[in-house]
């Protein structure tokens, strides 16, 4: 202190601010800054606290510096030390400081009440004790629960939880309730690019990492416009385009012009869902005219060719004649029992022995994701029919575009591909992953890349990008989904049930061994009485789940409870019953694991606003109000499985059935009891600023100074542990030793994150290759690659399936051992359920805008975002506009057989679809455009295909 | 460490300047607010196909024909209060500009191009001449309105710093013609690229959408008058690297009017001035 009171003397304010402009320039461009000056700098910045931190949006994972003062966030910038964004950030991440301080952040709990003051579903929210809040939403629980049992409650989860409240939820759902109701909104983001992750290696998550943007030759980057949704990462891209700009390429393929591609090399617009047909293209250019191309030593070594069944249907309600649906909705609807073969997927599906005209019947909607191993040869055969001419032909998306030069860039971008010594990097995000074939159209991309042996190698990989902060890291590696636990685990497979249960310390068997819900489901259930009570975690699924209309009557319609804890209100919180106030991201300790693996955490920053709480802390607090005996009963599911009782064996392990699964799954007795190697205590060194020294607020483990009355009624102070430490260090016992070890707490505050698995406190930046990969050496035992992801690598020898008199024939023979191998799948095109035709003439697409995150309640409620983006609007070609008879500016209705939404036309703007197709952001929930869009999903995935659905426009 | 860069400051104080007179001449309040309002205000900006300030103000009749044209045209958005977005406002006792004349100000409400450009076709008197609006083919095109060009403030314009925004780029309705990205690389960072908004005069027709949508406090990307902020280059000078260039032929043919009048004068006077030992 003396020493830094000496050198504030010997400056005037005024050279203070000089000095820091100066040495930031300094440091920026990598001068060496003189320590005393460095010194002053710091000291012209005093009173603010700064932290690192990651940016609340997307899942790039750019790393920021937080800095607060008087309790409330006054600045943030890049934090140039981190890898991602070396100090960067987007126009969103610019604003970060700025997300909690919205005018109408909710600060206290809202509850729909009579003028008696209790609830009422038909009743106006009005504001409540946390005491009475939970007092209801428990009395709503226990109803739903005892009636339906574990499968009558559910949780919308998120990918934007932090790890601690993904991993808490998923807990006390799956270890507590024995529900695995838990579903994130990450499955209508990341559900296709999993599965086929799942089907292809094994095991989820990308081989490679950002690193190979600088070491590549070559981008294909296919249904994704990077430009305005990972836009540091499009900097990178473009930068690596800049050092070479004759060897580097940039391929864009999407169906309609954005940003991205008027960054491209070669553009490529192609009809929606052809993306199937191109990659089946360039499948059959390596195979049939460059066999010289396939490298065979990596595919023999480390590869094996698989298919499956096409009859899977399209994700829709297997009952087409459903009361609550309308007759144009089931006019689509039909086509998820059976489909009429089209003229332009008939040859495609000519090596099944089907026709156009034929009527497929969806006879494997069960088996969807069934695939056994082929030979090359019939893995051959069915590429046959994808010829350059037949493929452009169907696949041109732009009507004005001649077809010449359409398959001229084809071939261009085959050519890339092929080149050898050329490196190539394919990225994609939503268009492959939002898709009906989504997880097909993910596996095809790995096809190729294997067949090529470019994959898993430095500049040389298929890279999914994910959407969202921690859809990786929370939703994903914790498994907050309804088929999954922990670290690629899931919950039908009894030795992972047996090792969660053993972790947790719980009884065996407690687990449900049935895949519950995923969050479309959810909302199906809520709509036909199944599911009764709800609770929504920092996410807005009334806003972004298809087919809006069905789900805002289940909510208002419907007997049943809906919980929403939100910072902000949006479409969800207006359909509630309850809404809880949640704290925001910096107002808690935390963690978000980003695209390239990389786990990265923060320290609470703030005390959060009126009485909002943490999320980790309103999930456990809930736990206090149920027994053992409650849960841990026997209950029978609604298809006849028996959850035993597992009571009789809680006690055997010591528990008492009046315990409360707080107290079981919580409570420092209970991590005592799990990771008793663990120093809990609170404060602890990590906890403190390794700047100012000062200690952080933890306000779900030490209170704060608010002091909240709590559920109980009585002021919050605290756990008395460090809970999130407990959290994390518990969840870390999952993955260590079978590839997603992830360091312990503490080391994560001292680095700018690490790229799992963490062995040895080393990061990997390169999975599945031993020259990077621990596990690849220790698998594959002297050879350069093992695709040692253990999922899904014993099945069954089988043939192309071929319709004959109507059955389906496979010719299954011995099951073969794929350790350590790949899978190079072969996934036919098929014509998505709903396709234009006179009636409703034009595509429809969604997806965002740079400006917006997801449903906009953040960044909505940024003054200078909103006036940036102030609306969502209908992007359309100016023939198309012309033909419709209005202009630029002018309100359309735009109209599915599913509802129908106002927005503001733009012929000039960021996106310029092609003659027939339209695009509209979902952001804005003023231009509901979910009420529109159709709920078809991939089979496999059950990811909702948000891009394609046909749509008439016409003048409001 | 000298900065010879233009102070922005500066053209305001300039302005100030001149109101300012007119203010200690005259005296009363009211009286110096009218007087100076209907001298001209050189950073007004004015409705598409106005002609130059001066020409323009003597044919403007003061009507408001052409705000009551861009209130009543369809699909004005609504800001969040849900006040109508209406772009021209008429000039009233304070504005500082010539009262009853049409302007905008892009901060609070941008020009939004209509392309059947309501304002201009209904001013009665030409001041607001479509005729100026003609494009190559004849036709009358909103993109040929030249209310303003758009300039960058590159110290404050986020974009600059490496930053992920191009708002303005987005925003504006010649998207890459009137505002380009110009990619360059980052040698803080060495391996992002920045993408910088360029302004080409040739496209920007001034309407402001830009300087409305940048997130900056103030904005760093503004419209001023063509003639403010606009240089003019030599007559004499064509670029070789450029195949064509726009209006080259009228640019020399001034250049030749010029060097008709060319007379050289004796060089005698010079040299027979014995002053070279002067102090």
């Amino acid at each position: 202190m003396e020493q830094k009171n000496k050198s504030a003397t010997k400056v005037s304010r005024r050279e203070f601010l000089k000095l820091s402009a100066a040495a930031a320039a300094a440091a920026a461009v990598g001068i060496p800054v003189p320590e005393d000056v460095q010194a002053a700098a710091k000291e012209a910045q005093s009173g603010w606290q700064w932290d690192k931190a990651v940016c609340r949006f997307c899942g790039t994972g750019c790393g920021i510096m937080v800095a607060t003062k008087n309790d409330r966030i006054v600045a943030v910038k890049g934090d140039p030390l981190n890898p991602v964004n070396r100090g960067l950030n987007c126009i969103k991440g610019y604003f970060t400081a700025k997300i909690m301080y919205g005018e109408d952040r909710l600060t206290k709990p809202l509850l729909r009440m009579n003028e008696k003051g209790e609830f009422d579903k038909k009743g106006k929210f009005r504001p409540v004790s946390w005491q009475k809040a939970y007092e209801i939403m428990v009395k709503k629980f226990k109803e739903a629960y005892n009636e339906l049992g574990p499968e009558g409650i559910a949780i919308f989860a998120s990918g934007q939880y932090t790890i601690m409240e993904g991993y808490a939820a998923a807990k006390l759902m799956k270890a507590g309730f024995r529900s695995n109701n838990i579903d994130p909104n990450a499955r209508h983001c990341m559900a296709s690019a999993v599965a086929a992750f799942i089907q292809t290696f094994g095991i989820d998550e990308p081989a490679g990492c950002y690193d190979d943007i600088e070491l590549t030759d070559t981008f294909v980057v296919w249904g994704s416009n990077m430009a305005e949704m990972h836009p540091v990462l499009w900097a990178r891209v473009l930068d690596r385009k800049l050092s070479d700009p004759e060897r580097v390429k940039i391929v864009v393929l999407s169906t309609f012009r954005h940003m991205t591609m008027d960054g491209a090399d070669i553009d490529i617009i192609f009809k929606p869902q052809t993306d199937l047909l191109i990659q089946n293209y360039i499948l059959r250019e390596i195979v049939y005219n460059h066999p010289e191309a396939i490298d065979w030593d990596f595919v023999n070594n480390y590869c094996a060719f698989a298919t499956g069944y096409i009859d899977i249907g399209y994700g829709m309600r297997g009952n087409p004649d459903h009361p609550k649906y309308s007759k144009k909705e089931k006019e689509t609807m039909i086509k998820e029992v059976v489909k009429v073969i089209s003229k332009d997927e008939a040859k495609a599906l000519s090596v099944y022995g089907l026709k156009e005209g034929d009527k497929l019947e969806m006879k494997h909607r069960k088996q969807a994701g069934k695939h056994w191993v082929i030979t090359f040869e019939e893995f051959k055969k069915a590429l046959e029919p994808y010829t350059l001419d037949y493929v452009a032909e169907v696949a041109k998306g732009d009507p004005d575009e001649p077809l010449e030069e359409f398959k001229k860039k084809l071939k261009a971008l085959a050519d890339l591909y092929i080149e050898k010594g050329r490196k190539v990097v394919s990225f994609w995000t939503m268009g492959f992953n939002q898709h009906t074939r989504g997880t097909w159209v993910n596996e095809q991309v790995y096809a190729i890349h294997l067949l090529l042996g470019k994959h898993a190698k430095p500049g040389n990989g298929a890279f999914s990008l994910t959407g969202q902060p921690s859809a990786c890291g929370t939703a994903r590696e914790v498994g907050t989904f309804a088929h999954r636990l922990p670290a690629d685990m899931v919950v039908f497979n009894p030795k992972h049930r047996e090792i969660a249960e053993k972790i947790w310390k719980i009884p065996k068997g407690t687990i449900n061994p049935k895949v519950g819900s995923d969050i479309v489901q959810i909302m199906r259930d809520l709509e036909d009485g199944k599911i009764k009570w709800a609770w929504v975690h920092v996410c807005n699924p009334w806003q972004d789940t298809a087919n809006a209309n069905h789900w805002i009557k289940a909510a208002r319609e419907m007997d049943n409870f809906i919980v929403v804890s939100d910072a902000y209100p949006g479409i969800s919180a207006k359909v509630a019953d309850l809404i809880l106030p949640s704290a925001m991201i910096y107002e808690k300790w935390g963690a978000y694991g980003n695209s390239e693996r990389r786990t990265q955490h923060w320290r609470q920053q703030v005390t959060p606003p009126g009485e909002a709480m943490p999320d980790e802390w309103q999930i456990i607090e809930f736990s206090k109000f149920f027994k053992l005996k409650e849960c841990w009963k026997e209950w029978k599911l609604r298809d006849g499985t028996v959850l035993p009782n597992v009571l009789e064996e809680a006690k055997k392990m010591g528990y008492d059935p009046e315990m409360t699964l707080y107290d079981v799954l919580f409570s420092e007795e209970a991590f005592k009891r799990t990771i008793p190697h663990v120093d809990l205590r609170w404060p602890q060194p990590v906890a403190y600023n390794p700047e100012t020294g000062r200690l952080h607020l933890n306000t779900s483990a030490a209170g704060d100074k608010r002091n909240v009355k709590g559920v109980d009624g009585k002021p919050w102070k605290g756990y008395g542990f460090f809970i999130q430490k407990a959290l994390w260090e518990e969840y870390r016992l999952f993955g260590l030793g079978h590839g997603h070890d992830l360091a312990d707490f503490d080391t994560y505050h001292k680095v700018r994150g690490l790229r799992w698995p963490v062995v040895d406190g080393k990061e990997t930046p390169w999975r599945f290759n031993a020259k990077y990969d621990p596990y690849a050496r220790k698998y594959g035992k002297g050879k350069e690659f093992a695709f040692y992801g253990p999922a899904l690598k014993k099945i069954p020898k089988g043939s192309l399936p071929k319709l004959e008199n109507g059955e389906w024939k496979v010719e299954f023979g011995e099951v073969v051992d794929l350790t350590n191998r790949a899978k190079i799948f072969f996934r036919p095109y098929m014509e998505p359920p709903e396709v234009p035709d006179k009636e409703y003439p034009f595509w429809l697409c969604t997806g965002r805008v740079l400006e917006h995150w997801h449903s906009g309640t953040m960044t909505m409620r940024v003054p200078e975002l909103y006036r940036s983006m102030p609306e969502a609007l209908c992007y359309m070609h100016p023939e198309d506009a012309k033909k419709i008879g209005v202009k630029d500016g002018d309100i359309v209705w735009i109209e599915s057989r599913r509802g129908r939404v106002k927005a503001r036309v733009s012929t000039r703007g960021r996106n310029r679809p092609p003659r027939g197709l339209v695009f509209v952001p979902w952001f804005d929930e003023r231009v509901y455009i979910n009420k529109v869009t159709l709920d078809a999903r991939c089979p496999i995935s059950k990811q909702t295909d948000y891009k394609k659905c046909a749509v008439k426009i016409y003048p409001a | 460490m000298t900065d010879k860069k233009p102070d922005p400051k500066r053209r305001k104080l300039l302005v100030g300047f001149l109101q300012g007179i007119g203010f200690s001449i005259v005296g009363g309040v009211v009286w110096s607010a009218i007087v100076t309002e209907n001298k001209k205000d050189p950073l007004v900006l004015r409705p598409p196909g106005a002609y130059p300030e001066e020409e323009f103000l003597k044919k403007c009749i003061k009507c408001g024909l052409c705000v009551i044209a861009c209130a009543n045209r369809e699909n004005v958005p609504f800001d969040r209060q849900g006040n109508k977005m209406v772009t021209l406002k008429l000039a009233t006792p304070g504005d500082g500009k010539p009262i009853g004349t049409p302007y905008f100000i892009p901060r609070q409400v941008p020009c939004y191009m209509c392309i059947d450009i309501p304002c201009a076709f209904a001013c009665p008197t030409k001041a607001l001449d479509v005729e100026l609006l003609r494009n190559e083919k004849g036709e009358v095109d909103i993109n040929k309105a030249r209310m303003g060009v758009a300039v960058v403030d590159y110290n404050s314009c986020i974009a600059f710093w490496g930053l992920q925004c191009d708002a303005c780029v987005r925003a504006c309705p010649l998207m890459y013609k009137a505002i380009y990205i110009d990619v360059r690389r980052n040698r803080r960072t060495g391996k992002h690229a920045m993408l910088v908004p360029v302004v080409d005069p040739d496209y920007c027709t001034g309407c402001g959408l830009c300087e409305f949508a940048c997130p900056t406090d103030k904005p760093a990307i503004f419209v001023l008058p063509r003639d403010v902020a606009l240089g003019k280059i030599g007559k004499h000078y064509v670029r070789g690297w450029m195949e064509t260039e726009e209006n080259v032929e009228e640019k020399i043919k001034e250049r030749e009017k010029e060097l008709q009048k060319w007379q050289p004068k004796t060089p005698e006077d010079y040299l027979n001035t014995e002053d070279l030992l002067n102090e």
